[in-house]
């Protein structure tokens, strides 16, 4: 009897493993083939990139391509506009959202239902439709052409604060409590107690800022039409209709763009999952 | 804070009839709003002058006619009216909900499988789960470039692949470029694009459903298909719940994959409420019909978002 019931579920146990790598593998090979293929075109001559069966390895990998594009277009500088903007914003939008998010969780004050409501139902507002009166005002402001206003028009959003008050919504009052009867004020509890405490939260939204910044290119589209302040993403538009045949330029420069934000996830992620978890924003 | 400490001394002048200790209460009181407002105030002067204003004024520009340059004139309900009229409109809406039938159920589906064969005790976990996120984070421009090249009609490697293992030329799907299968494009796209980000939330969903439901099942005999059915789904309940109304929502608002990849087309077979908007808006300079149409979408959103709210109440 013993050996049955022993026996049984290890019997399965190795089927279900077979099978679950079997899936496991062919899904993540359907996640990965566009990345593996643009690496692999980066890396060849215009004619080579539609041969097939495809070479996934270059015979003679041109490297010339990632020498090219930074003379062909102005591709530093549009790093650096990038690089510039997607830091202010991300470190902007940390600071304003976990600062409001603090008083929307662990304060009492007159109007905090109302004014998180108004928070609330942006969220469920695309972008798209107040774009353009945004558009119209920041020209009346003179922010056109810009990046102050791409750096105003992404700093202050509501999922982050949303985000980090469901975070801090978690943090048991007790500790806030305790904090004040030992005489720290408000601006201290947030610095020394909710901040540290917070690191999953603050990672995954680092993680959101960053990459959503970074990859923008509508706001830029829109906003920036003065080739020295372009960003990245609009960079690689270029290439794509100034050469719209050159195929390895633009696959060496989607590369270059796709860079910083794997590194920023990777070193970031093992915060992840926790942080979704925590943020309440699996429901 | 400042503010607080040179105003409250005024108020509470010493000719008061109230009790001192009245005063230092309300004083305390104002002093301790003025410390919460000083925590809003940076986030939300930022958010009211550029998110909460410009919403506001697309609400009042449905109603009235301007091109951006001449004076405004009120119109009243004519935007309203040219919606019927208006054949973009139509397809932009029907197309919308079509977007919307395939892509909810299906990311659901395939981001749940996932995050449940991912949350086994597999060699390489994390390597994976981070490769199936991995679309998620990058750039849509470059995707949609790599994406319109493999799907290439003439000579990308699908239907390279395709013709190879048989099928006629003439039967290989036109993928962008072809009206029937531009939006299976846009669709496959999507799913691809977006299902690590809900396996991501399906994952932290799995873990805050306790083990000892599973060992109990183990006791009374249940096999995997019985667990899944009787424990997996039911305590998944708020998580599928909250995914599907992200996937509604995010799937209203979709745009940039489109604008990327099919620009709307061919023809208006790709066209949805957003980019209608955005022509509307940056092509024609027809702000008030493009803020009514915005106003649409907004009510649609508005009303998924309320029933949300109102479930999940139910729920707690």
């Amino acid at each position: 009897m013993t050996v049955t019931i022993k026996r049984a579920p290890k019997a399965r146990f190795n089927w279900g493993k077979i099978a679950t790598y079997v899936i496991v593998i062919l899904v993540s090979l359907t996640m990965l083939a566009p990345f593996v293929w643009m690496l692999s075109a980066s890396l060849k001559l215009n004619r080579d990139v539609f041969a097939f069966p495809i070479e996934w390895i270059p015979s003679e990998p041109r490297w010339r391509n990632y020498v090219d594009i930074w003379s062909k277009i102005p591709l530093g500088l549009f790093v650096y506009n990038t690089a510039k903007l997607t830091v202010i914003v991300t470190v902007l939008q940390l600071l304003t959202s976990s600062f409001a998010a603090y008083a929307f969780a662990k304060l009492r004050f007159p109007y905090r239902n109302a004014l998180f409501l108004a928070y609330i139902a942006t969220i469920a507002m695309p972008w798209q439709v107040y774009m353009v009166p945004q558009f119209l005002m920041m020209r009346e402001f003179g922010l056109n052409n810009t990046h102050l206003a791409l750096i105003c028009l992404q700093a202050f959003t509501a999922f982050g604060v949303f985000l980090m008050r469901q975070f801090y919504m978690s943090i048991p009052d007790e500790l806030c409590e305790a904090a004040r009867i030992d005489g720290m004020s408000e601006y201290g509890i947030w610095r020394r107690i909710m901040l540290p405490l917070s690191m999953p939260a603050l990672s995954t939204l680092t993680i959101f800022t960053f990459v959503n910044t970074w990859n923008d290119f509508l706001g830029p589209l829109i906003y920036l039409t003065r080739t020295e302040l372009k960003t990245i993403q609009i960079g690689i538009r270029m290439f794509i209709s100034q050469y719209s045949a050159e195929y390895g330029l633009i696959m060496a420069a989607s590369v270059v763009a796709l860079i910083p934000v794997l590194i920023v996830f990777l070193a970031l992620q093992r915060f992840f999952v926790e942080g979704i978890a925590s943020t309440g924003l699996k429901g | 804070m400042t503010a607080a400490r040179a105003v409250a001394p005024k108020t509470t002048a010493p000719k008061s009839i109230v009790p001192k200790t009245a005063v230092t209460k309300r004083q305390r009181k104002r002093r301790e709003m003025l410390v919460a407002y000083s925590f809003i105030a940076p986030n939300f002067i930022g958010f009211a002058v550029f998110t909460l204003g410009p919403i506001l004024f697309a609400f009042a520009l449905a109603f009235m006619h301007w091109d951006g340059s001449n004076p405004i004139e009120f119109a009243g309900l004519e935007n309203f009216w040219k919606l019927f009229e208006d054949r973009a409109f139509k397809s932009a809406f029907w197309n919308t909900i079509v977007y919307t039938i395939f892509v909810v159920p299906l990311t659901l589906v395939c981001s749940l499988g996932l995050a449940i064969l991912l949350n086994q005790k597999i060699f390489g976990r994390n390597f994976f789960r981070t490769i199936a996120f991995f679309p998620y984070v990058a750039s849509l421009v470059a995707v949609a470039v790599v994406w319109n090249m493999l799907f290439n009609p003439d000579f990308g490697p699908v239907n390279m692949a395709l013709y190879n293992m048989g099928i006629d030329p003439s039967d290989l799907p036109g993928w962008a470029a072809d009206r029937d299968w531009a939006m299976v494009t846009i669709i496959m796209f999507s799913i691809w694009k977006s299902m690590g980000y809900f396996m991501v939330i399906y994952l932290a969903g799995l873990q805050g459903i306790s083990a000892e439901l599973y060992e109990a099942a183990d006791i009374d005999g249940a096999n995997s298909w019985q667990k899944f059915w009787r424990i997996t789904l039911p305590q998944l309940g708020p998580t599928t719940f909250f995914v599907s109304v992200m996937l509604t929502i995010q799937s209203f608002k979709v745009f940039d994959q489109i604008f990327l990849i099919t620009q709307g087309g061919p023809g208006t077979s790709t066209l949805v409420l957003v980019y209608h908007i955005y022509n509307e808006a940056f092509i024609s300079w027809d702000l008030g019909y493009s803020s009514m149409v915005a106003l649409v979408l907004f009510v649609l959103v508005l009303t998924i978002t309320i029933v949300q709210f109102r479930l999940t109440e139910e729920r707690d």
